[in-house]
């Protein structure tokens, strides 16, 4: 009975039952599902062994042998600061949404009307950060402050019009951001001088790109920035900055002090530390510089009934649009976090924030006080939270005594310590810490009053902010539940139906892998507490190392990326350090086939690379002959080749090794974009068949829900040449070798704490588990190819007729012929309750499909005849029976406010609307909104809350 | 005002005296959808032949425009700035992008005439 348990998350995980298989199978002409894989998979690639992983585990064996190593963790009471802060994240919002799959399985709102809920709390995030900073426009989360402050400096780079490429940062900023900053400047031809900017602005001779200044600064020092920035603008340069979110509610915005862009975290705001991460970053600034920020922005726009409705606005300027001219090359952001901490801000509204803020700075004037009067000398005489004191030959002391009593301080220096204060702190934590500090006096008691001298009272906020109603009406956890279930209800997540995105793996995000991410093991650790406090979390990432690489077939590891993009940066900078070391510089062209995702040609740029762009053949394989042209033609200065396997199209391209063998031929090396991996799991290794270095992405093939657009994780595998250039961290220097790239995350592991859901994936999968899944994912996508063929062509196959773990049916005759697009279907699928698939990537005008091994063959033709109902619809057109334009797929979606209204002037009958398949009946999905209409979105662009009186227009 | 030509990047381009005018074509509106920005090169800068000068954005696609000469920018329309949807309207008429002042005359030579551009058009579409 144990023995079968064990396995029992397999048939939980997979969708189709054994029956089903082979169901499946005999359909598709295959004995067994070895026999579909032997001739789907060119043989040259196929493992001959099976994975190292292990066995599988049961739900309940994987959580309880990771509780008993995240027991390891211990929990100290935390004063560290320097970015992460202690925050509670309010229980209604808990498990509200970071636990409920409503909000964490959603794909990122690409399909507007079926995406209303997170889009509109997604618009409460820019709003919260545009009222705090006191910019015009904010986007919807960056990856974490160091590297929003890096794609600043990006910004200010795109847009400078002189000559300069020096970059100036305040030594006052963090650690990890000042890294960040300079691993990123240097492939892009920037210098960087860090120094004080009270000494060094002034004797510049040169112009600036920008300058960037942290506010408070990472010692906790409050100093006017107003004078630097201006300094800064003198010599041509954007001012940013890097400030705090809490602070803001007491000081005044960097907007009104001359900044032009400012950036942050808002991890205190209700957001777990988790060991690193996830955090959502913000990132705002001028109107005027709109058109040039990176990550996504939410947009108000109407639908076809002119009722307001949120889209994605200046899509593009994004990755998928742009390419190598991309502001960015960020895909995955932090969407569910913002989300978590717009929740925070609307919980306790502009009272319940300053009440907070009030609150810690109250605490550290107190604690500083007391100090003081002990005779320690405070570093800065105005601070917000942190405290800096010059301990001198008292500091390894007292350190050890903090250590002694599980609290964990900050080590400026052998001189200095520094103490943050945030909202889990209260009196008994500052007596405690006054005892560690041999002080004579303790607080007595908190006193109601406060009064705050330690706050300069030149920049003492007057501004208001979180005005907009929506921060001010669900203060009641009644209010707020029931906010918030009133958004989760109008988004499809998967909770719902299948979400077939191809490239996207929208697998099953299960509940127990979903469960340890809440235990304040991994939920509470600081990312810079003294490692030997996190011998748990050093488990977890030695046993995720190993099944990587075991996986990946390649022995070095960086649990560093914190999304896929991060992790081809990171790859691309691995690269050309490689090549740098070897005397090599001049090996700067990327080689990218013309179907690679976006992200690949943006990162390339990102590091200094020129992209030379390679063709498809008619099969949509890699054209090797013009592969070849172009890597003799560019021999000498061939740096990499991007290629994805099986690739965008799907296919397992049979000619991989080759291209692998052609590129090292000319010197070059082979990064892999892991984003198909699914297919790949267990099967192939791509260390064994040729790439040097490959992402993986954890939200994709390892579980991480999508969250919405993030969190995700994107850890690179490589061989071991490579291994020595690695990721590595200024502040916790062991997470990645001393001669490695730099940093290239604010956190050494990244998002550390969603690390135990690839985990516990991976534990309760095991070797067969694993294989299994990768199997199924196969048969799944060929089943739909095999149930579609006969009604939408299949474009690109694989050399034995079959597709990998996703297919493209190509839409572009349907639209040649009837004007219908595939736009038209992903809107005509919302009235069947179905997300879209992938819509025109990698090739324009087809949909690209991807059912995962998660999907039940009810859902699987459940979906299938729902398109094949849709074809009859168009076919409907096409002979006249419906009209040209009047139709129910020109028309979709159909609302419910639609359907019931008195008037239907359609020429088809309101049931074809709305319900025209049977299954509706029962389980019938409405869409908050018709039509979004883009151009008009665009065309006027408004990317904060809308006043309420727009709402009582639409009410009327 | 000499006859219109037109580049591989879908530009047209019209010459009087030595200054060019020089917009995108309706072939280029086609592809591009419903047009809602447009940004033009600063009035004074000097462009190459085959550089970029400008961007149009659509709500589905963004594109660099070309220059298919060079020269210093002369003059350019804040109209079509102002209301990019005339671009879609008259993309080879009122809503041209730039003029500027012709350094090398003979750069016109090697470009399209009309009845070479629709085929050319014609066949990259397919």
């Amino acid at each position: 009975m144990l023995h079968n348990s064990q396995k029992d998350f397999l048939k939980r995980h997979i969708g189709p039952s054994d029956e089903d298989q082979n169901k499946m199978l005999k359909e598709l002409n295959y004995k067994s599902l070895d026999d579909l894989i032997k001739s789907t998979v060119p043989e040259k690639i196929q493992l001959k062994d099976e994975l190292n992983i292990g066995e599988s585990n049961s739900e309940y064996e994987a959580l309880r042998k990771l509780k008993a190593i995240s027991k390891k963790n211990q929990i100290y009471s935390n004063f560290i600061g320097m970015g992460y802060y202690g925050t509670y994240t309010p229980y209604v919002i808990l498990r509200n949404i970071l636990e409920n799959p409503g909000w964490y399985t959603s794909y990122t709102p690409y399909q507007p009307e079926v995406a209303q809920g997170r889009l509109e709390m997604l618009l409460n995030f820019q709003q919260m950060i545009v009222d705090f900073t006191g910019m015009d426009i904010a986007n919807a989360s960056l990856l974490d402050e160091g590297t929003a402050a890096a794609e600043a400096m990006g910004l200010s780079h795109r847009l400078n019009k002189k000559d300069s490429n020096l970059v100036f940062v305040s030594e006052n900023c963090h650690p990890q951001t000042i890294d960040v900053i300079q691993t990123r400047a240097e492939p892009m031809g920037l210098k960087v001088l860090v120094g004080n900017e009270d000494e060094v602005l002034d004797q510049l001779k040169e112009d600036l790109v920008c300058g960037i200044l942290q506010y408070p600064g990472t010692l906790g020092d409050i100093k006017d920035p107003s004078e630097a920035i201006s300094k800064i603008h003198k010599k041509n340069g954007k001012a940013i900055l890097a400030c705090d979110l809490l602070a803001l509610a007491k000081l005044k915005t960097p907007r009104e002090l001359g900044a032009d862009i400012a950036v942050g975290s808002s991890q205190r705001f209700g957001i777990p530390m988790g060991y690193g991460g996830p955090h959502a970053a913000f990132f705002a600034t001028k109107d005027e510089y709109k058109r040039s920020m990176p990550g996504r922005i939410v947009g108000v726009s109407v639908d076809r009934h002119g009722n307001k409705a949120y889209r994605l606005s200046l899509q593009t300027r994004e990755q998928h649009i742009r390419r190598d001219k991309a502001t960015s090359n960020i895909c995955t952001a932090q969407a569910l976090l913002a989300i978590v901490s717009a929740a925070y801000a609307i919980y306790h509204g502009p009272d319940g924030i300053k009440t907070i803020a009030e609150r810690v700075s109250q605490l550290a004037k107190n604690f500083a006080d007391k100090l003081k009067q002990s005779g320690y000398e405070i570093y800065s005489d105005h601070f917000f939270d942190t405290v800096t004191i010059v301990t001198k030959d008292k500091t390894d002391q007292i350190y050890k005594n903090a250590l002694d009593q599980k609290v964990n301080i900050r080590r400026v220096n052998s001189e200095m310590l520094a103490v943050s204060f945030d909202e889990k702190k209260n009196v008994y934590r500052v007596n405690q810490l006054l005892k560690i500090f041999n002080a004579a006096e303790s607080i007595k008691k908190e006193d109601p009053t406060v009064s705050l001298p330690n706050l300069p009272k030149n920049l003492l906020r007057t501004s208001k902010y979180l005005e907009h109603p929506v921060f001010n009406s669900y203060h009641s956890e009644t209010e707020m539940l029931r906010y918030l279930k009133k958004l989760e209800d109008k988004d499809i997540a998967l909770n719902r139906t299948m979400i077939a995105l191809g490239s996207c793996t929208m697998k099953l995000n299960a509940t127990a892998e979903m469960i340890p991410i809440s235990w304040r093991e991994l939920a509470e650790p600081h990312p810079f507490v003294p490692i030997e406090q996190m011998e748990g979390y050093r488990d977890l990432f030695t046993d995720l190392k190993n099944w990587l690489r075991s996986i990946t077939g390649f022995s070095g590891v960086s649990l560093q990326p914190n999304a896929g993009a991060q992790g081809e940066y990171a790859g691309l900078m691995v690269i050309r350090k490689y090549h740098l070391d070897r005397g090599e510089e001049n090996r700067n062209i990327c080689l990218i086939p013309s179907s690679a995702h976006g992200t690949n040609p943006a990162s390339a740029q990102m590091v200094g690379m020129k992209v030379v762009v390679v063709d498809c053949d008619k099969e949509g394989n890699v054209d090797f002959e013009d592969l070849k042209k172009k890597a003799e033609m560019h021999s000498e200065n061939l740096g990499a080749l991007m290629v994805t396997y099986p690739s965008t199209h799907g296919v397992f391209e049979e000619k991989i090794t080759d291209i692998c063998e052609l590129i090292h031929k000319h010197g070059g090396q082979v990064y892999m974009d892991g984003a198909n991996l699914n297919a790949l799991v267990g099967i192939a290794r791509p260390g064994n068949f040729g790439p040097d270095v490959c992402h993986i992405n954890l939200h994709k093939t390892f579980c991480i829900p999508h969250g919405g657009g993030g969190p995700g994780m994107g850890p690179i595998a490589c061989k071991r040449h490579l291994q020595v250039y690695l990721p590595n961290h200024p502040v916790v220097k062991d997470c990645g070798p001393a001669t490695g790239i730099g940093a290239v995350s604010a956190a050494p592991w990244g998002s550390s704490s969603i690390l135990s859901i690839s985990w516990m994936y991976i534990k309760m999968m095991g070797s067969e588990g694993l294989k299994l899944a990768t199997q199924i994912a196969i048969l799944n996508a060929n089943y739909i190819a095999h149930r579609l063929k006969d009604h939408y062509p299949i474009l690109y196959k694989g050399s034995n007729g079959n597709v990998a773990h996703e297919c493209i049916i190509d839409i572009r005759s349907i639209k040649t012929e009837t004007g219908i697009t595939e736009e038209d279907i992903a809107k005509r699928l919302i009235d069947y309750g179905f997300h879209a698939p992938t819509m025109s990537w990698p090739v324009a005008g087809t949909m690209m499909i991807e059912p995962t091994e998660s999907e039940s063959l009810s859902e699987l033709d459940r979906f299938c005849d729902t398109l094949i109902s849709i074809k009859s619809e168009i076919d409907m057109i096409k002979s006249g029976k419906f009209d040209k334009v009047d139709n129910p797929i020109k028309n979709a979606p159909h609302t419910d406010i639609e359907l019931a209204s008195d008037e239907w002037s359609h020429k088809y009958s309101r049931e074809q609307a709305a319900y025209p398949a049977k299954f509706l009946k029962a389980n019938k999905f409405w869409p908050p909104v018709a039509r979004v209409d883009n151009v008009y979105g665009d065309k006027n662009i408004f990317c904060t809350c809308p006043s309420m009186d727009e709402f009582k227009e639409d009410a009327a | 005002m000499s006859e219109v030509k037109f580049s591989k990047e879908h530009e047209w381009i019209t010459l009087e005296g030595d200054v060019a005018t020089i917009g995108i074509t309706k072939h280029a509106t086609e592809m591009l959808g419903d047009i809602v920005f447009a940004e033009l090169p600063e009035k004074g800068s000097n462009v190459e032949k085959d550089g970029t000068a400008g961007v149009v954005e659509s709500t589905k696609a963004a594109s660099d425009v070309y220059t298919p000469v060079s020269g210093e920018v002369v003059d350019t329309n804040q109209a079509i700035v102002d209301d990019p949807s005339k671009i879609n309207e008259d993309p080879e008429g009122s809503a041209w992008f730039f003029k500027l002042k012709m350094k090398d005359q003979s750069e016109m030579d090697s470009l399209m005439n009309k009845e070479e551009y629709d085929k050319f058009a014609k066949e990259s579409a397919s």
